[in-house]
């Protein structure tokens, strides 16, 4: 190795120091072209670092990142097919959306795409232990509780209800139940408990598949399969996307029908940086995937997307942004029992019990004058205070009294457009697929939005749930998809 | 004869399957019994040999320098079976041991064939149990549900009552044809599956059964929360639920069974997923007001703390 060394040492004297780069690479893809075998490094230990060369690049390990890489490796043709790396810029998840949400998931949505993604995640959740299932190793608990959701509506609400209860129906499985204020006391404690009086013109609910469950659990049973299949994975931050055209010849620019000319282009690497060091190893893809949660916007602009004249295709950018919600965690002796479902006050607050112990998690979703500020995750107690504790009095009297234990706050990765996911790739930067933009109901949709997006890449179009409300191309037509069942 | 295999074992690293390779070194190394220049001649084999071979190698020969057993016949490259004809195939424990070690290394070398085998066998299991779970479309369309159901349960090994009728019970073989036309029209009022291999797709048949009064699920063991979350449908006739000993049950199904207002006896005992059976009991009770719950007994955890009272007063007495 010595003789190697020296001869290293007297090429770097004869060639100056700024082509010196490009000389190593050569060299070492000359010596590779000669050895066959795995990508190595003769000059330091680089098993750190990713992979050089991979299919697919999937940004950001969080559920939806995960459950993509899940559904490319079992619906690919051929076994060992498709090289997937996912990468993710924190492995103790400290602050994804994933392991800080409540973990609810519910089919009442008003959107018929949203309740079918909705239902095929119920199904995928509740036989888990068969499609996560790795050979000796314990099954998954999901902590899955199913006491559903109550959605309440005031006067004004009540017809909206009725509405999406009647799109509901349409959906196959368990019809929901939409009752007058009257039956609304049929649903045990909580039902006793609520304020009659108050402005309740209606309640809906589902009385199989909703419920909460463990977001943890689930993340790691989807690591656990996914890393038994062949998916490698890396600690890392994508900090650059260099972009090319798609095709070497003239035939890259394509015509729209009113005659403007525009350019379709790929992604054709991305630089991965370690943590905490300038080293970064630059990954050569053919497919990136956008499931980078409420940072999606920051990775879509290393793509290039939405650099353009605001207004047209190329200056469109992803909406998506980080929204701060608070959860809160609090003991009331006298509250609900426990049948108590996930209730959904009109007002936007909600509440769920939390173990046998009397211990309820809630919070309420700001509106737009309040949204606190996204730069970290520090708590606000007085939102509970003034906002927060009020509401929920109003709704259940027993919460007059309670004490907060503690409190956390994590990301929306909030779709400004029209709070609803993008799914699908982008148009003109044809090889970056996105699975993004969920606010708030992302974790309940992950393995059906997975599916699609396998779907996607591997065949081309939607094959089981038609996702075409939700491609990109929505932004730059202004259709909205809009949800009107937020919570 | 040593150096012809060694010579093989030095250029067949890459063709030869290491197990093969394996079996020269350990015939090498018995043939080199009390021939000490051999077995030095080993060793630096060994030393040359690639880093696997090196690990797997001098595992067999270290476990070969304390037994000596005489062999009679050289060991000779057979070209025809492929394998080394002369192997010691007679009967001593040290060779029972020695075949359990390259057995396990023949294995561990197909390692992902070995994996593919055992996962199809895990989905083979799990199959099996949607095997018995299937739904009887046709029987139900013609015969009606309750004929549907009670064939479902019977041949799951579980009992069934009819309307005015006895107990039945027909150890796997399901309903026979003359009792599909007898029981056509006959609602059943219980249900006996205990120790069915009943899951979410096989409580479709029992959900049909409107009239059904007593169901009793004990230690079915695929029995869990998602299936009680389903139970809402028999709301109206259910006033006996059994669910002891069901290992996937916990008080987070529990909470579902508010919906059952008729109900008049449930059986929560022995449920090894519920975390504070004490408590729970209590809260089921309160949950459900009019029903009698057959639990653990709320005093479980009191007792215990009551007994380590008395034990502390006993060791250590009151100073007069």
């Amino acid at each position: 190795m010595h003789v190697g060394l020296t001869v290293v040492t007297d090429i770097q004297d004869k060639i100056p120091l700024r082509e010196w780069d490009g000389k190593v690479s050569e060299i070492k893809k000359k010596i590779q072209s000669v050895i066959p075998g795995g990508a190595w490094n003769p000059l330091y230990d680089t098993s750190h670092l990713p992979p050089e060369h991979s299919d697919v690049v999937i940004v950001g390990g969080g559920v939806l990142g995960l459950s993509v890489a899940y559904w490319l490796k079992r619906l690919e043709k051929q076994r060992g097919a498709i090289k997937v790396l996912v990468v993710e810029r924190d492995h103790t998840y400290s602050q994804a959306s994933t392991v800080l949400s409540v973990g609810g998931i519910r089919q009442q949505f008003s959107l018929p795409e949203n309740i079918q993604l909705s239902l095929f995640s119920v199904e995928f959740l509740r036989n888990i232990n068969e499609y996560l299932a790795v050979v000796d190793d314990p099954p998954l608990d999901l902590q899955f509780n199913p006491s559903g959701y109550l959605f309440l509506a005031s006067e004004k609400g009540a017809a909206t209800m009725e509405n999406n209860v009647k799109v509901q129906r349409w959906a196959p499985g368990v019809a929901p139940r939409c009752c007058p204020a009257a039956r609304t006391q049929r649903f045990g404690e909580p039902g006793r408990q609520l304020r009659r009086q108050a402005v309740l013109s209606g309640s809906s609910v589902w009385l199989e598949n909703e419920g909460w469950f463990d977001p943890w659990s689930l993340l790691q049973g989807l690591r656990r399969k996914v890393q038994s299949m062949g998916v490698l994975f890396c600690q890392g931050e994508v900090t650059r996307a260099s972009v090319v055209p798609c095709f070497v010849s003239s035939s890259d620019r394509m015509e729209t029908p009113s005659g403007e000319e525009v350019i379709l282009k790929k992604i054709h690497e991305v630089h991965v940086k370690v943590d905490h060091s300038q080293e970064y190893q630059p990954v050569e893809c053919a497919i990136v995937v956008n499931t980078a949660g409420a940072w999606s916007g920051q990775i879509a602009e290393l793509a290039g997307i939405g650099k353009g004249p605001p207004g047209t295709l190329q200056g469109t950018k992803l909406p998506v942004e980080p929204r701060k919600r608070y959860v809160y965690l609090w003991h009331c002796p006298q509250g609900p029992g426990l049948e108590a479902p996930l209730l959904a006050d009109p007002s936007g607050a909600y509440f769920r019990r939390d173990g046998l112990g009397n211990n309820y998690l809630g919070g309420c979703s700001p509106t737009a004058e309040e949204e606190p500020d996204p730069g970290n995750l520090e708590v606000d107690h007085d939102f509970f205070q003034d906002k927060v504790w009020p509401l929920l009095a109003q709704r259940v009297p027993a919460f007059e009294t309670l004490k907060v234990k503690s409190a956390w706050a994590g990301y929306y990765d909030y779709n400004t457009f029209d709070q609803n996911g993008v799914v699908g790739p982008h148009p003109l930067v044809v090889n970056m697929y996105f699975a993004t933009g969920f606010s708030g109901h992302g974790l309940q949709q992950a393995p059906a939005v997975g599916r699609a997006v396998a779907e996607m890449v591997l065949e081309g179009h939607f094959q089981t749930i038609d996702l075409s409300p939700f491609l990109f191309s929505r932004f730059y037509l202004g259709e909205k998809a809009q949800e009107h069942c937020i919570i | 004869m040593d150096s012809l295999i060694l010579f093989i074992k030095d250029k067949a690293v890459g063709s030869l399957t290491s197990m093969v390779a394996e079996l020269i070194t350990e015939e090498v190394s018995q043939l080199s019994n009390g021939k000490s220049h051999c077995k030095g001649a080993c060793r630096e084999q060994r030393s040359r040999s690639s880093p696997r071979m090196l690990g797997l190698s001098s595992q067999i020969c270290f476990s070969q320098s304390g037994r000596q057993s005489l062999r009679l016949a050289a060991p000779v490259w057979n070209w025809g079976t492929g394998s080394i004809r002369g192997l010691s195939r007679a009967v001593d424990p040290e060779g029972i041991q020695r075949k359990g070690r390259t057995l396990f290394q023949f294995l561990a070398d197909r390692f992902y064939d070995v994996a593919a085998v055992r996962e199809y066998l895990l989905r083979k299991q799990v199959l099996k149990v949607h095997q018995k779970n299937r739904s009887f479309t046709y029987i139900k369309e013609r015969y009606g549900p309750y004929v549907a159901g009670a064939h479902f349960i019977l041949k799951q090994g579980g009992a069934v009552k009819f309307q005015d009728k006895e107990w039945m019970r027909s150890s796997g073989r399901g309903l026979s044809f003359l009792e599909f036309w007898e029981f056509r029209a006959v609602p059943i009022e219980a249900v006996d599956a205990s120790g069915c291999a009943i899951n979410y797709q096989g409580l479709d048949h029992l959900l049909a059964l409107k009239e059904l009064q007593s169901l009793s699920l004990r230690c079915c063991p695929h029995v869990d929360d998602w299936c009680l979350s389903r139970l809402h449908q028999l709301a109206d006739s259910l006033q006996e639920l059994s669910l002891a000993g069901c290992p996937r049950i916990s008080e987070r199904g529990l909470a579902c069974l508010h919906h059952l207002w008729n109900l008049r006896r449930l059986d929560i005992s022995h449920l090894p997923a519920v975390s504070n059976p004490g408590l729970t009991q209590i809260l089921v009770e309160e949950m459900l007001p009019n029903c009698e719950v057959l639990g653990a007994g709320w005093a479980q955890g009191l007792k215990l703390g009551l007994e380590e009272q008395s034990q502390d007063t006993a060791s250590s007495p009151i100073p007069a």
